[in-house]
């Protein structure tokens, strides 16, 4: 039977972000995969030249809605950097917390749309119930459930509150017991093991070939984490576990982030008893000296690397956002290439680039054009750019 | 199989969704430090335009008057981002637990 093409995206109903996917297909069968992206391009990066670094925060936060706590951090800490200043200890803590906070509430979120995908739509519920106890703490925290508007150059914005302290503490010891519940379920349910054990397969050697990050790349056994390897924030300090699996597989990836969700509420309750006193911020100046720094972060969906370079006004004179997912894609073609005894079904797709916990809005950077009747391929500067919006109007 | 308890516990329980806007009003959580509508207070407010350097979707604008420079709100735009409430030296702007600003009037969105 000869092969054919099945073209998702960038428009599709199954696929809620715009990105094209092209599977080659024998039958059942996928053969190959090839992946185009580019159809989100947002000018974040460009808007960010445009305005002062105090602007850009809330800007920054908007790359990703679900890890905005991840970019904020990464965004203040690389002007922090420009600066040459450290920011109190006390905003280095609840920078920590809002952030684990973050990760529980992303990893939570995607056990569920896990659980949709492989359409047991029960655990979707489940999860997504439970996961509002901790969107409620970040609400009470931060003013906000999902743009948390925490960050500052220098610090925080808010303090946290004796109160409040005892609100996470409750809040955290039902998390813990739910997502212990849940560990039970996913480890037990035959019908979520036989959609994920198996399935997705990227060996370790793949995985560091193609450069895959945060817990797609723990789930292939590699004991990587910037938390560990390059400590910000309050990291340092924070005893935690990378928590690694070898199966190489989707049930790898499930049960990465399932235990990383335990190992998060763990590293908020440690910050809430160690906490120090003190200020939250300090006042820095509006214009940075010249200079360039770069950043990183684990962010929910694996290393977050920001740019910026300061020419010594008070706007960046350029940024750049390497997002998680972006660094996954390839990878993730590769658990879409079938090898050796390895099938991929065409059943498997969607669960397959679920597990990778795709944000493809966030990782569209640059737009490529291709004009295949030329087999002609270019990418234009933004004076280019400028001209043909002239041209246009 | 291994939810079987979890949802047979729930058969009885109530629906965990609030029937929010026909009901249930006062049951929405809503936190002490809500970043909600903004609320200005024009007689505390000393023209420092600082408000305005800060905001970054450009809902503050500079308008003067018989008492000098003070801020007009286009809160149709606002991200309720807070940077403006936090900057304010004299405390004049405040973020209001106010959530339900939608109409029909876009005029209506305009604060002084």
């Amino acid at each position: 039977m000869p092969e054919f093409s099945v073209i998702v995206g960038p428009q599709h109903p199954a696929l809620k972000e715009p990105e094209s996917f092209t599977f080659w297909v024998d039958g059942d069968d996928v053969v190959r995969t090839e992946v185009r992206i580019g159809y989100a391009h947002r000018g974040i990066e460009k808007a960010a030249e445009s305005r002062t670094y105090i602007q850009n925060i809330p800007l920054i936060e908007r790359i990703c809605g679900i890890c905005n706590v991840a970019h904020t951090i990464c965004y203040t800490q690389n002007v922090e950097y420009l600066y040459g200043r450290e920011i109190p200890r006390r905003a280095e803590f609840i920078r920590t917390i809002i952030e684990e906070l973050n990760r529980i509430h992303s990893h939570l979120l995607w056990i569920g749309i896990a659980g949709h995908e492989i359409g047991f739509d029960t655990l979707l519920m489940y999860v997504w119930r439970d996961r509002e106890v901790v969107m409620d703490l970040i609400e009470d925290m931060t003013g906000n459930r999902v743009s948390t508007a925490l960050m500052t150059i220098g610090g925080v914005t808010r303090d946290i509150s004796p109160e409040l302290v005892t609100k996470l503490r409750k809040g955290l010891d039902l998390l813990e017991e739910r997502t212990k519940y849940y560990e039970k379920v996913v480890s037990r349910e035959s019908t979520v093991l036989s959609r994920v054990k198996g399935i997705g397969i990227l060996t370790r050697e793949e995985a560091i070939k193609h450069c895959a990050v945060g817990p797609t790349l723990r789930a292939s056994g590699v004991k990587s984490d910037v938390r560990a390897e390059d400590a910000y924030a309050a990291h340092d300090e924070v005893p935690f576990e990378v928590i690694t699996s070898d199966t190489c597989d989707l049930f790898g990836r499930v049960v990465v982030r399932v235990y990383e969700t335990i190992e998060a509420i763990r590293q908020v309750r440690y910050c809430l008893d160690h906490i120090p006193s003190g200020p939250v911020r300090i006042r820095l100046p509006n214009t940075p000296p010249r200079g360039e720094s770069v950043s990183r972060v684990e962010a929910p969906r694996g290393e977050d690397i920001h740019y910026v370079r300061s020419d010594g006004t008070d706007r960046p004179a350029r940024y750049k956002v390497r997002a998680p997912t972006l660094g996954n894609l390839a990878a993730l073609v590769e658990m879409l290439t079938p090898k050796g005894d390895y099938r991929v079904r065409v059943a498997d797709i969607p669960i397959v680039l679920a597990g990778i916990d795709p944000c493809m809005c966030c990782m569209d950077r640059t737009a490529r054009f291709i004009e295949p009747s030329k087999d002609r391929e270019w990418v234009w500067t933004w004076n280019q750019l400028k001209k043909y919006a002239k041209a246009r109007r | 199989m291994a939810m079987q308890r979890e949802l047979f516990k729930h058969i009885f329980k109530k629906p965990f969704t609030l029937r929010y806007p026909f009901k249930d009003k006062e049951k929405v959580h809503i936190p002490s430090d809500f970043r909600g509508k903004i609320a200005f207070y024009r007689d505390r407010c000393i023209g420092c335009s600082m408000c305005f350097r800060v905001c970054p979707a450009e809902v503050i604008e500079m308008t003067d008057d018989e008492k000098g420079k003070r801020p007009m709100f286009y809160l149709d735009r606002c991200t309720h981002c807070a940077q403006c409430e936090d900057v304010c030296p004299t405390k004049s702007i405040e973020l209001t637990s106010q959530y339900e600003s939608a109409g029909t009037d876009r005029t209506q969105m305009i604060l002084k």
